[in-house]
């Protein structure tokens, strides 16, 4: 399908994934048809698209989650790095490739503190003052830190909705993945949290590849550099965003973005 | 206005006898459901009414300090049975709790399989055993092969009773945890077994807590398997090899004696252990309780 549009970007850019003829299944179902596209390094990239059309599965294979879900399975190539992520163990994977979910997580039976060490801690970080460093580092990367600094101790889930998203963020900050994975990280949320995410995203990209699932257009448009545009499963358009939202390359793009469908 | 009015039906256009007869059934059968529940609260407060009653009188310092007075001899305590019941749950802790949870933990998290189905049917089986059979099992495993009755059996006895509920309030516990906190572990780069270990059980926590103290208010007052385990012993046993006395052994034994004084005492021992499994019982209740 329109190969041409499928890769616009800058050659001298360095890939951070590749994905050659990926599909994936649940069962017999096949959620994703034949991706093929390669993201930049320290750029944001947006996944759109109705519901079940495939962006989650497609992000979730990047650092194989995907396969934790029963009978669920996949095929084709997918580079982070140059490195085949089917041939690394999927642990080590994770720690290069961290996500965030659509529901914030925090986990219930831990402190602010404690969830964002979480990762360090059970990875064998044992220095507390190292730790402390980290911990502190990562909230404030992820814009959470003057609001909870004085309340560390407080459990993870006593915080608002989109400052338990920002916890998560830290959270998958703290272990310094060199790609961020965001599964819908706003659908919770209000306006103004999400506005504050959106803000974190643009900065955390100097430093971050991020990948970003979303159900809204608009931020899409905000944020990110590419956008792919998905349907039933299948990759329709990937390009530029600025282009994209001013002039899809293809008619089932243009439906989308203008409202007709979706 | 061709269209035609709907009016809506006035109460005077019901069908009365119908709807007279819905009421009725409707409070027969809230009736029966209120007085079946209320059947089973005061069959609650009957038992503890009539202990109090019974035993409260009986219950003094000496029934908690003393040891049992010989044959004919009024007065003396329990002391003996009442350390032997705590030293017989602790025991049964140790047997049962580390099998029971580390058993369900494998069906919570690794038996969406025929073995887990298995594993939940065989616990299942097993929690159906009566009493008695198990306490022939332990005595044919522990008492024989020592050639005696002790302490260790009647654990032992009791320990094996707990698994099949350990096992299978763990995998209900650990259940409740949504699949969503395992794969945030996951999702940060950590192993399986770091997920479950310091993750997902200590989320779970409170449950599990709640779940072995209920296990042990359950066999705290097992009698039977503990007739030809741990026996009975009118002194203070020594260590864990000897026979040791029990509660609901000793309230067994003075309530079929012939003597007025021992009727009174077993009905303080009644009295002592069900407050025993209601303190257990409501320290579980009070912990889920305050589950975040």
């Amino acid at each position: 399908m329109e190969t041409a549009a499928i890769m616009e970007t800058p050659k001298t850019d360095k890939i951070a994934v590749e994905v050659k003829d990926l599909n994936a299944y649940f069962g017999s179902l096949r959620a994703v048809k034949d991706f093929s596209l390669n993201m930049l390094e320290k750029k944001v990239t947006a996944l759109i698209g109705p519901s079940g059309c495939g962006k989650s599965t497609f992000i979730r294979c990047l650092n194989r989650m995907h396969e934790v879900t029963p009978k669920a399975w996949s095929e084709g190539q997918v580079l982070i790095h140059g490195e085949d992520v089917m041939k690394k163990d999927p642990v080590l994977l994770r720690r290069n490739v961290g996500m965030v979910f659509q529901k914030p997580q925090p986990f219930p039976s831990m402190s602010i503190f404690d969830n964002v060490a979480a990762g360090l801690r059970l990875n064998g970080l044992r220095n507390k003052s190292v730790l402390a460093e980290e911990v502190e580092k990562s909230l404030r990367d992820s814009a959470l830190w003057d609001e909870v600094k004085d309340h560390l101790n407080k459990p993870g889930t006593s915080l608002s909705g989109g400052q338990q998203q920002r916890l998560c963020i830290a959270r998958a900050l703290a272990i310094r993945p060199s790609v961020l994975l965001l599964d819908e990280p706003c659908s919770a949320l209000d306006p103004i949290s999400t506005a504050k995410i959106e803000e974190l995203i643009l900065e955390l990209k100097s430093n971050y590849t991020i990948i970003i699932v979303t159900h809204n257009m608009q931020q899409a448009a905000r944020v990110s550099d590419f956008t792919a545009f998905l349907l039933l499963g299948e990759m329709i358009e990937y390009g530029v965003t600025s282009k994209m939202f001013t002039n899809p390359g293809n008619k089932k793009t243009e439906d989308y973005i203008t409202g007709r469908f979706g | 206005m061709s269209a035609q009015t709907l009016a809506a039906p006035s109460y005077y256009e019901i069908d009365l006898p119908h709807y007279r007869k819905r009421q009725a059934v409707n409070w027969a059968a809230f009736l029966l459901t209120g007085v079946c529940a209320a059947l089973t609260i005061s069959i609650l407060f009957f038992i503890l009414g009539y202990l109090v009653y019974h035993g409260f009188s009986s219950l003094n310092w000496d029934f908690f300090t003393k040891l049992p007075k010989p044959v004919g001899e009024l007065g003396g305590g329990m002391a003996n049975a009442i350390v032997g019941t705590f030293k017989l749950l602790g025991l049964a802790t140790l047997v049962g709790v580390p099998v029971g949870f580390l058993g369900g933990v494998y069906l919570s998290e690794y038996g969406h399989n025929k073995i887990g189905f298995m594993v939940r049917y065989a616990a299942d089986i097993l929690n159906g055993v009566p009493s008695i059979v198990m306490g022939i099992f332990a005595y044919t495993v522990v008492v024989l092969p020592m050639g005696h009755f002790s302490a260790l059996a009647g654990g032992f006895a009791l320990g094996v009773m707990m698994i099949p509920i350990a096992v299978r309030s763990t995998e209900e516990f650990l259940r409740v945890v949504p699949h969503s906190v395992r794969e945030a572990g996951f999702a940060l780069g950590l192993p399986e077994w770091k997920v479950i270990s310091f993750i997902v059980i200590p989320t779970a926590a409170k449950g599990l807590i709640t779940g072995i103290l209920l296990d042990l208010a359950r066999v705290a007052g097992e009698t039977a398997p503990l007739l030809f385990t741990a026996f009975g012993n009118r002194f203070w046993a020594n260590g864990w090899m000897e026979p040791i006395a029990s509660l609901p052994v000793m309230i067994y034994t003075y309530a079929i004696a012939p003597y007025d004084d021992w009727h009174r005492q077993s009905w303080a021992a009644a009295l002592v252990l069900m407050m025993l499994v209601f303190i257990t019982s409501l320290t579980a209740r009070i912990l889920l309780r305050e589950r975040r």
